[in-house]
């Protein structure tokens, strides 16, 4: 069963029943607009993934385990709302379809930044609150400052394109130097996030052949050496 | 002349072939080479193409239009300024992203715009397949596809450039759409920039605004100071959102554009094997291996120059003395010793020494060999306050003197450039190279004469470290395209060779065979012995060469090979043993190479420093050579 309509019939037991109650299989047909028979046969198959409880003619209740995807779906869906009205802003009565579609594709680690970007936001623009996330912290600036070190930990793997060897390669994170020099390396198409690889460097620290954009450019060491790159592993 | 009906200005990034379009269109010899910085100044050339006079411009190679070097300077101010009818861009089909960085900025600027997609055969080989169709479609502008070294499409190119100048009306060009951040803050630019007329499209001034472009803003500054100061507040803005500057923000965004056009219209057959050219990189940029093949191909180039120099020479005195009539009086005297010897001692020097010596020059510059050196003499450069372009123009100065220092504006700084100039100077021409060949060389020995060029390399790295001692600032430091070997063709080199070899046929030879004759009367008469007694303090105290050798030192300074010509009239024979000594022959060969350049070249470094800079060069390198040839002198006389 794809996770997308396990995902879908967790939402709606949610919506009709809560955490608590029970949602009778007629109503989840209706708001899935399913045939009653086929949502039996797919909440048995939940039951027996320990997603939900289900009991023939009383309906379907939640487990700990499917509360706990639900919960995240439901905060998936409302930060995205949040960001098509504030971000992209979109007519209000089309963000609620358009989150239902994008909420079972994003990544935990695209929900986490969007959190940040949006700037913690605790309700939907419907007015619906935003389910706490899952992670490991006390609270959200603690969240915000483990970020900090983590991008400090990334730091620390970013070299000068002049410590790689002959064919290894790397992304540009950034380019120290005057105005002039940055703008010319940008022109050449040294601009961050650009793929290079080291060809070859002269040595007596000579100058370095990069490959970038399928062209070799030569650069010096001393403006070589300020240009940062991310190495990539093979 | 007649105005022409039409401009077209051949612009693009640098060694992509527009010299070569240009010379295919205009039927001229301008100047080729696979190394970027070879063309510096534009070029223009009439072709008729149905009944229809076209001026065509080739422009120095540019990457982008916030220029970095003065060679891009003059690009960028003529396809602003110049307002050509069509600006033809020229791209590499195999560097078409790069390429395409610099077209999106002419898109940009609303020029009219034909792209000609050149060296398609290399892109095919490489395994590139390019759909022009959806090219020209994405950006909104005709497509040519050229081989330009075989002329194919080049005609297609001026058909193309007829159709969009008789459009005259603009099309719509999709222009790049700029992150919301970037965009907001240009439509308000747009919106204060309406009421002022800056010259160009008001949109990229607004774009150039934000870059913090410098001409840009001095424009708009003088009509509307208030824009600048949004413009400027803008651009920090945008600074703190990304962290970098707004212009290489923009730059940024250019190249993805590029990029995401690249990747729709290109497909690649196979992944790209180390072809031929890698390899060849392999060994001629290695470590220790590219240095010891360069000294072997610079020394062997000097040893065959002298052996066949010295050849040619003594096969052509043989020829003509076998037809010497032995006659004698004043009339007799001047016609064989003025006249033919003259004539023969030219023919040696240009056959011998110049020609082969461009001929061997063209082959390294059409193989594509001269930024390898470059890449492998910057770090030796640093000890003369440059770096490895530098070695491109000095190069060309062992051709002639004159081009290299007009080619010594790929050097970026100001200071670098003086530097760069001041010593290619002394970097022996090939007129310098028959003296020294010609006379140590072939009558002393080839060791002595590679010693006198060892001694000129040693004079310029002293004078380069003692300019990089005195003169403020430093060298930025080389940031230079390597451009990929090519078979070199014997056609093109041949007429280059030609090309570089005419002017010297058509003014050096008349003028020494004039000379040789003047000199040949005054020897006669005894003027000569007048002006050379009065520099016998200097020529034969100090320099302890013979006294006519003097007035050679005034002559040499129109030609230098003119010297070694009139030390023949002199003699009256091209064996000099008869009037010098080995000694004389090296201290004489000395000061011809280092002593004040040539006219042509004093005209040169006039217009590219200034009359003070270059009086102070040439006066500079009097003094040294004086001073250096009376020190050789008292050393060598002490074993030789």
């Amino acid at each position: 069963m794809p996770q997308e309509q396990t995902e879908e019939y967790l939402e709606a037991i949610y919506d009709i029943a809560g955490t608590e109650g029970k949602a009778k299989t007629t109503e989840i047909a209706k708001r899935l607009h399913n045939a009653p028979a086929s949502v039996t046969e797919v909440l048995q198959r939940m039951d027996r993934d320990g997603l939900v409880k289900y009991e023939p003619y009383q309906g379907a209740s939640l487990t700990k385990k499917g509360e706990n995807i639900v919960t995240r779906i439901k905060r998936k869906h409302r930060l995205l709302e949040v960001f098509l009205d504030k971000v992209l802003h979109l007519p209000k009565n089309h963000i609620h379809r358009q989150a239902c579609k994008m909420e079972h594709v994003i990544t935990d680690e695209t929900e986490q930044a969007l959190c940040k970007t949006l700037g913690v936001p605790t309700e939907c623009p419907h007015g619906s609150p935003i389910p706490p996330c899952n992670i490991d912290v006390k609270n959200c600036s603690e969240c915000i400052a483990k970020d900090i070190s983590d991008q400090e930990k990334r730091k620390q793997k970013i070299v000068s394109i002049t410590t790689l060897k002959p064919g290894e390669k790397g992304k540009i994170v950034f380019i120290r130097g005057g105005r002039n020099v940055v703008q010319r390396l940008c022109d050449l198409g040294l601009t961050n996030g650009t793929s290079v690889s080291l060809i070859r460097g002269a040595p007596l620290k000579g100058p370095i052949e990069v490959c970038v954009r399928g062209c070799k450019i030569v650069i010096g060491r001393g403006i070589a050496e300020k240009i940062f790159i991310h190495l990539e592993e093979n | 002349m007649e105005k022409p009906d039409l401009t077209i200005a051949l612009a693009g990034n640098a060694n992509v072939g527009k010299s070569v379009i240009f010379n295919q269109l205009t039927g001229l010899g301008q100047i080729i080479g696979n190394w970027p910085g070879k063309t510096v100044e534009k070029a223009e050339g009439i072709l008729v193409h149905h009944n229809k006079r076209i001026k065509v411009i080739d422009l120095p190679g540019i990457y982008s239009l916030s220029t970095y070097s003065q060679e891009e300077l003059v690009s960028r101010e003529y396809i602003a300024l110049g307002h050509p009818d069509v600006v033809v861009n020229v791209v590499d089909a195999t560097a078409l992203e790069r390429n395409l960085f610099f077209t999106l900025q002419l898109i940009e600027m609303q020029t009219p715009l034909v792209l000609a997609v050149n060296l398609i055969d290399i892109a095919k080989k490489k395994g590139t397949n390019i759909n022009y169709h959806l090219l020209s479609d994405i950006l909104g502008i005709p497509v040519v596809q050229t081989i330009a070294t075989k002329g194919i499409g080049v005609h297609e190119i001026v058909d193309e450039s007829l159709k969009i100048a008789n459009q005259k009306m603009t099309i719509k060009k999709p222009s790049i759409r700029y992150g919301p951040e970037i965009e907001k803050r240009i439509e308000k630019l747009e919106e204060a920039l309406k009421q002022t007329d800056v010259g160009y499209p008001i949109r990229w001034a607004a774009i150039k605004l934000l870059e913090e472009d410098i001409e840009i803003t001095k424009i708009v500054e003088k009509k509307a100071s208030d824009v600048v100061n949004l413009a400027r507040t803008f651009s920090q803005e945008i600074e703190q959102i990304h962290k970098e500057p707004c212009a290489t923000v923009i730059s940024s965004e250019r190249y993805a554009t590029a990029a995401k056009i690249v990747e729709e219209v290109e497909t690649h057959e196979q992944p790209t094997k180390p072809s031929m050219g890698e390899r060849l990189d392999a060994v001629s940029m290695h470590g220790v291996g590219g240095y010891l093949l360069m000294f072997a191909i610079m020394l062997s180039i000097l040893m065959f120059i002298s052996f066949f120099g010295g050849w040619v020479a003594g096969e052509l005195q043989g020829l003509f003395e076998s037809f010497n009539p032995n006659a004698t009086g004043f009339w007799a005297d001047l016609a064989w010793n003025g006249g033919v010897v003259g004539f023969y001692a030219t023919l040696s020097v240009a056959l011998g020494f110049i020609l082969p010596f461009y001929l061997i020059l063209g082959f390294l510059e059409d193989s594509g060999y001269l930024p390898k050196i470059a890449y492998l003499m910057d770090r030796p450069c640093h000890a003369i306050g440059l770096h490895g372009k530098a070695c491109m123009p000095f190069l060309v100065a062992f051709g002639c003197n004159v081009p290299a220092c007009v080619g010594c504006r790929i050097m970026e700084t100001k200071r670098d450039r003086f530097i760069a100039i001041f010593l290619s100077t002394l970097v022996p021409c090939s007129a310098r190279t028959a003296v020294i060949l010609g006379l140590v060389g072939a009558f002393v020995g080839v060791q002595w004469a590679i010693m006198l060029y060892v001694i000129d390399f040693l004079l310029i790295l002293v004078i380069g470290k003692i300019l990089n001692r005195y003169l403020p600032g430093m060298s930025v430091g080389i940031i230079m395209e390597m451009p990929p070997y090519r078979t070199p063709s014997a056609k093109v080199i041949i007429k280059q060779a030609w090309n570089r070899f005419k002017p010297f046929v058509i003014t050096a030879i008349p003028l020494i065979v004039g000379g040789s004759i003047v000199i040949e009367a005054l020897r006669i008469t005894n003027v000569l012995s007048v002006i050379s007694d009065a520099m016998s303090p200097v020529t034969v105290a100090w320099l302890g060469l013979p006294a006519f050798t003097g007035f050679l030192f005034i002559f040499g300074i129109l030609r230098k090979e003119a010297a070694l010509v009139l030390l023949a009239t002199a003699a009256g024979t091209t064996d000099f043993r008869s009037i010098l000594s080995p000694v004389q022959m090296i201290v004489f060969a000395l000061v011809i190479m280092i002593y004040v350049p040539c006219i042509a070249t004093i005209a040169a470094l006039i217009r590219e420093t200034g009359w003070k800079n270059a009086f102070l060069i040439s006066i500079t390198e009097i003094g040294l050579a004086i001073f250096i040839g009376g020190i050789a002198l008292r050393i060598l006389s002490l074993f030789m």
